[in-house]
């Protein structure tokens, strides 16, 4: 009687082991809303299987015709953080990439889903990659003030976009037309073309300063933009993101009157 | 005598109804869907029915606003054109249709009996153009093909995202008024079901020149929204012509406005609740020549209104919407009589008021099946006539059916559809006096490329 009690106990156990495992891979938190995998699903089957595929692997049936291609999930690879280089995303970062889309993409804004929708398709998206159960993602980042941009820091910035050799990729003029942009490939192989900062005031992470001086730290995990966390400080980093905005049509840049340094 | 005369006016109104209803084809534009690689379902709760992506998409001038919407981001061979078509059995029936004793004999006398016809039936042609023919530029043409006749339905132009704000957005053409709910994306097909009877509804003897809000107008539109589209409003303003090309029967314009407002309710979804009015005047009788109405000339305006309010209500994949109208035409509409006429009023004559509604259910399982069911009435709370019977104009409808999706992909779309529906108009045979009924049943595919 003993020893069977023993069993059923055990059992319930690991049981409930596998349950809380399974269970925490199946949610999602970003501010005080849980999302829930499973009706995440139904969204994803709606919303985003055509593009990303059933398996989440970026292979869907509109895949072959978009470029850049589908995120493939099952990498656990994304480009748009607020942690370090080549680790997990937070929750909230997947949701502010859904919610804001990729600009230049096929990736469109899904703000039209409600807030817990987007919640919901987080925690499908994590099923896809045993690496949201294995590991954690990392410690994000903080962000300085952002100093005035000036004619000198715009200078400055110019300078580092040569140094850096920045402009190997995104060419002198920053349209994205560099030595080495008909080299490069994405993690999976495919093409890529350097981002065109003369296109306008938007970017793919996100539209603010703060989001491209993130970009610089975190890189933008599989595709060839790397991490400039150690080779720039964050005053340098600043400098870039007031000469990149001064290559834009943006109007906070066209009221300092400077014209690109690069030509 | 009297009676009969009045189910006349009830049965060629109906006719009227089914007829221009049936002008009115509803529509998913797999162009879009090409364009951007998207599914059907992305913007489509099962096309043709939008849900609030597609909405936003459309609201935004059929842009996504990713920096790929002008065409010049497409192939030079990319042309925003679909086409759509209904191929069905079908069967129709009405109960207590007036025929003649003898056939082929006019002068036999007439009884009622029930009448059904059925076989292999083709909805038209649905050709759609629309996109954007430059950033914040949209378009939208959509030719009707139907078994004798070509219809422009909508054409317009609209200036997107003025001044870089969500909240203005002028349109100007023929287009579908902001609807509370779209008479352009109805689900059911068949030809009792697929119409808002509200939406088209003239009382007994009225003879308002304005046929419904379920009608494409012509006119200028301002719509705003909120980035995620919770918030809308729309107002225009069109000509009385009832969305017929050509200038305006007078120089009256009418005024249509829609405010609404969703809203997340946790664990149950979106919900939407909305006001919305239409304020106009109708000539009453023309300058004519010879006793022939000169057109344009038409004077002697009255005013008439609908107004109401409705709510979409979501409860996990159960949709519901649910609508109310109230409406009222001036007693020279309501009678036919022309204003300066006053002495041709029948006695005890009063402008025509009425309330209508209905309920529409989904069932949506996942984004390839979609159950619907449908019931609406309308209740006439005054007539313009004493002498009219107290429930001339009264229906009752009642639709059921489904919506299959085998084929759903960013080209092209297929549906199995199957649909019943029936109406009862009350006191409405045409010689008895008692109930007419009528069924329609279809089923076949509906798909768009």
């Amino acid at each position: 009687m003993r020893m069977k009690l023993n069993w059923v106990s055990t059992a319930v156990i690991f049981v409930s082991i596998l349950w809380s495992v399974a269970g925490s891979a199946q949610e999602s938190h970003v501010g005080k809303l849980v999302g829930n995998a499973k009706r995440g699903k139904a969204l994803y089957v709606r919303y985003c299987i055509f593009c990303h595929g059933p398996y989440g692997d970026g292979r869907g049936e509109s895949a072959p015709y978009l470029d850049p291609k589908p995120r493939d999930f099952t990498k656990a690879v994304f480009k748009c953080r607020s942690t370090p280089s080549g680790s997990l995303p937070l929750d909230s970062d997947l949701y502010d990439t859904i919610s804001r889309g990729i600009h230049a993409s096929g990736m469109p804004s899904w703000k039209p889903l409600l807030r817990q929708e987007r919640v919901d398709l987080v925690a499908y998206i994590k099923t896809f990659s045993s690496a949201f159960q294995e590991e954690k993602p990392g410690t994000p980042l903080q962000i300085p003030p952002e100093p005035p941009s000036s004619p000198e820091s715009i200078q400055r910035g110019g300078d580092l976009f040569q140094s850096m050799n920045c402009w190997s990729c995104h060419g002198k003029d920053g349209r994205g037309y560099g030595p080495s942009a008909p080299t490069l490939t994405d993690s999976k192989g495919y093409p890529i073309t350097p981002f065109d900062f003369t296109s306008g005031t938007r970017f793919k992470c996100g539209d603010s300063d703060q989001e491209m001086f993130r970009d610089l730290v975190t890189g933008l995990d599989g595709t060839p933009m790397p991490s400039f966390e150690t080779a720039m400080t964050p005053d340098q980093r600043w400098d870039v993101v007031h000469y990149i905005r001064s290559l834009s049509a943006r109007k906070t840049a066209a009221k300092l009157k400077v014209e690109p340094i690069a030509k | 005598m009297r009676i009969a005369t009045f189910k006349t006016i009830r049965l060629q109104w109906l006719a009227t109804v089914i007829l221009l209803a049936g002008l009115q084809p509803a529509h998913g534009i797999p162009a879009f869907a090409r364009k951007y690689g998207l599914p059907c379902s992305a913007c489509h709760e099962a096309w043709p029915m939008l849900n609030n992506f597609g909405q936003t998409f459309k609201d935004n001038g059929y842009q996504l606003g990713n920096e790929r919407d002008a065409p010049i981001y497409q192939e030079p061979s990319y042309w925003p054109i679909m086409f759509r078509t209904t191929p069905v059995w079908h069967r129709e029936n009405n109960n207590r249709q007036s025929v003649d004793i003898v056939p082929g004999n006019g002068t036999s006398g007439q009884v009622e009996s029930s009448v059904t016809t059925s076989g292999f039936d083709l909805g038209g042609l649905d050709v759609i153009t629309a996109g954007t023919l430059y950033k914040n530029i949209s378009f939208f043409i959509q030719p009707f093909i139907g078994n004798s006749s070509i219809d422009l339905s909508q054409a317009w132009a609209r200036l997107d995202n003025l001044a870089g704000s969500h909240w203005l957005n002028l349109k100007l053409g023929r287009f579908e008024l902001d609807e509370p709910i779209s008479q352009e994306r109805s689900l059911i097909q068949n030809n009792t079901g697929s119409i808002y009877y509200n939406y088209l509804f003239t009382p007994p003897g009225d003879k308002n020149f304005f046929v419904g809000i379920g009608l494409p107008q012509l006119g200028v539109e301002l719509l705003g929204h909120s980035d995620d589209d919770s918030t809308r409003y729309s107002v225009a303003v069109v000509t009385d012509s009832n969305g017929a090309s050509g200038l305006p029967a007078n120089q009256a314009a009418d005024v249509y406005a829609n405010f609404n407002q969703s809203f997340a309710v946790p664990w149950f979804g979106r919900q939407q609740v909305g006001v919305y009015g239409f304020f106009g005047e109708s000539p009453t009788y023309f300058q004519t020549s010879g006793g022939t109405p000169l057109p344009g000339t038409g004077t002697g305006n009255r005013s008439f209104y609908r107004l109401g309010a409705y709510g979409h209500w979501y409860v996990d994949k159960f949709d519901f919407y649910t609508f109310f109208m109230h409406g009222y035409d001036n007693v020279f509409l309501g009678n036919g009589v022309a204003s300066n006429q006053p002495f041709n009023l029948p006695l005890g004559a009063v402008g025509p008021v009425w309330n209508g509604g209905f309920v529409e259910g989904h069932y949506n399982p996942n984004p390839r099946l979609i159950f619907l069911g449908k019931y609406e009435l309308t209740r006439m709370s005054r007539e313009a006539n004493p002498n009219i019977p107290r429930d001339a104009g009264n229906f009752d409808t009642w639709t059921a059916g489904y919506r299959w999706y085998p084929i759903m992909s960013p080209r092209a779309g297929l549906a199995w559809t199957q649909e019943y529906s029936r109406i009862i108009n009350a006191g409405a045979a045409p010689l008895s006096g008692k109930a007419d009924i009528r069924n329609s049943y279809q089923m076949g595919f509906d798909f768009d490329f």
